[in-house]
């Protein structure tokens, strides 16, 4: 039988901790765009730096999970809660080594001007964080209609991200001497784009979380 | 729950062997059982789970009429198995029990040889050749998973054996008689947890020959062994559903508190 006063009291941890690896993410991201607009090497190597942190986060709620499943042996939505803190945890630590692919390719243009000013990036990233601070929202208030909501923007991402890719191919085409900085912010597209397709999976573990069963919000 | 799970169910309570209907049951003047509906599908293992005082026990002995020996008891509705209504007039209890043996949660061997423990329930009903009673023993003990352990010491007491092996006797003594279902009154909460896990492993390897029907206390017993689980609750079934349905994401959400642990 389930002690539920230490119980609850762990999974309000659990909570907790994803919380704070959500908030880390959307200020990585956030920062890792700035440090790249602005060329900021400092502030890029920053976030590279942090992201120690988030991975210990990821790690304590491995090591609380399991504790939990070894001596509660926790059923229903219990369970659920414990299998949905791992699987959050994993997505948020991806989108945390994501957002650090973004701070590291303003290290490796460090010394460079950018070709053009940025405008897809900033804007599909935007768009991101707040799909990551709404997924988490969703899982903090067990909201599914926002879950669904959030995953209906990465359509929006998906799309910037199209648009991004055809203008650097013609900018490439134009400017051949630009090509390794047009190869590194495509891969800058990329990568956000990927923490998007992260929150959605969020989105996700919740509808699962609240109803047990499993939809697929990535389509 | 899709189409599919809807036929899944369908087909599986088609073949029920107990149809319990608007069972009502009072000792005196307390309503132990109010207007219980259930059908137990045959040749699964089917646990009742609650906390104590749910009926889930008061239940479980209505199955072979334990209850009729406790002053007092009334009962309303129907309870049939094997398409017959067990309190029908023309009914004997005797031969009701040989079809519907029970195993309680105290070793009960009778302080005679293993041997005639085994052989008691065959021999009330007339068995009385050597080599057809050699026979059950030996079946009914193999079947209990005990036969290794006795097959040398037939003739010594029952009572000498180890409490996990006394009830492995006890459930090789309900075997004895052939009946279709067994009876599980909590069967293994007297015993260590090797012993506990022998009888869950000998459950499971019954269940293809015979129904069964437990009561347990210990919830993951319950998620380990069944095939489907009854919650029952001050005397109602709030859910009976598959097992793995009922701990994974249960319909009701008493269901969901009792096995979380938030009460009982």
């Amino acid at each position: 039988m389930i002690r539920r006063k230490e119980f609850d009291k762990d999974l309000e941890e659990l909570r907790s901790l994803l919380q704070q690896m959500g908030e880390h993410v959307t200020d990585a991201l956030e920062g890792a765009v700035v440090a790249l607009q602005t060329l900021d090497t400092t502030r890029a190597q920053d976030i590279v730096k942090a992201d120690l942190r988030l991975n210990a986060m990821e790690d304590r709620i491995m090591e609380i999970g399991s504790r939990l499943i070894i001596t509660q042996q926790p059923v229903a939505k219990d369970l659920r809660r414990i299998l949905v803190a791992f699987k959050i945890s994993n997505d948020l630590e991806r989108m945390g080594d994501l957002a650090l692919d973004v701070a590291k390719v303003t290290m490796r243009l460090q010394g460079q001007h950018l070709i053009k000013p940025l405008v897809d990036i900033p804007r599909m990233a935007e768009i991101v964080t707040l799909m990551t601070t709404d997924s988490i929202q969703s899982y903090l208030d067990e909201n599914t209609d926002l879950a669904y909501k959030m995953a209906q923007d990465d359509d929006q991402v998906d799309q910037l991200y199209s648009t991004m890719i055809n203008e650097l191919y013609t900018f490439m085409l134009e400017k051949p001497d630009a090509l390794s900085q047009v190869i590194v912010l495509t891969l800058v597209g990329r990568y956000i784009e990927r923490i998007g397709d992260h929150a959605t999976n969020i989105g996700e573990s919740v509808v699962y979380l609240v109803t047990g069963k499993r939809p697929d919000l990535n389509q | 729950m899709g189409n599919e799970d809807d036929e899944k169910e369908t087909e599986k309570l088609m073949k029920s062997i107990i149809d319990i209907e608007k069972l009502d049951l009072y000792y005196e003047n307390f309503h132990a059982l109010k207007s219980v509906d259930l059908q137990v599908p045959e040749k699964q293992v089917t646990a009742f789970i609650g906390p104590s005082g749910c009926g889930k026990s008061t239940l479980l002995r209505t199955l072979n009429r334990m209850n009729d020996m406790i002053p007092g008891t009334r009962i309303e509705g129907t309870v049939n198995i094997g398409g017959k209504n067990i309190y029908g007039p023309e009914v004997e209890v005797e031969s009701l029990r040989k079809q519907v043996g029970m195993v309680f949660q105290q070793p009960n061997p009778f302080p005679k040889s293993i041997y005639d423990n085994v052989a008691y329930g065959p021999r009330l009903h007339g068995v009385r050749s050597k080599s057809e009673l050699d026979e059950l023993v030996e079946q009914s003990l193999r079947q209990s998973a005990l036969w290794e352990e006795v097959k040398d010491f037939l003739k010594k007491s029952a009572l000498s054996l180890s409490g996990g092996q006394q009830q492995r006797l006890c459930i090789a003594r309900a075997l004895a008689v052939q009946p279709d279902i067994l009876l599980m009154d909590e069967a293994t909460s007297a015993l260590d947890p090797v012993s506990t896990l022998k009888i869950e492993e000998l459950v499971q390897e019954l269940r293809d020959r015979y129904t069964i029907v437990m009561v347990t206390h210990n919830m993951h017993q319950a998620a380990r062994v069944s095939g489907r689980t009854v919650f029952f609750l001050n005397g109602v079934i709030v859910e009976a559903a598959d097992t793995e349905l009922l701990f994974s994401n249960p319909k009701d959400s008493r269901t969901e508190d009792y096995i979380s642990g938030r009460f009982g």
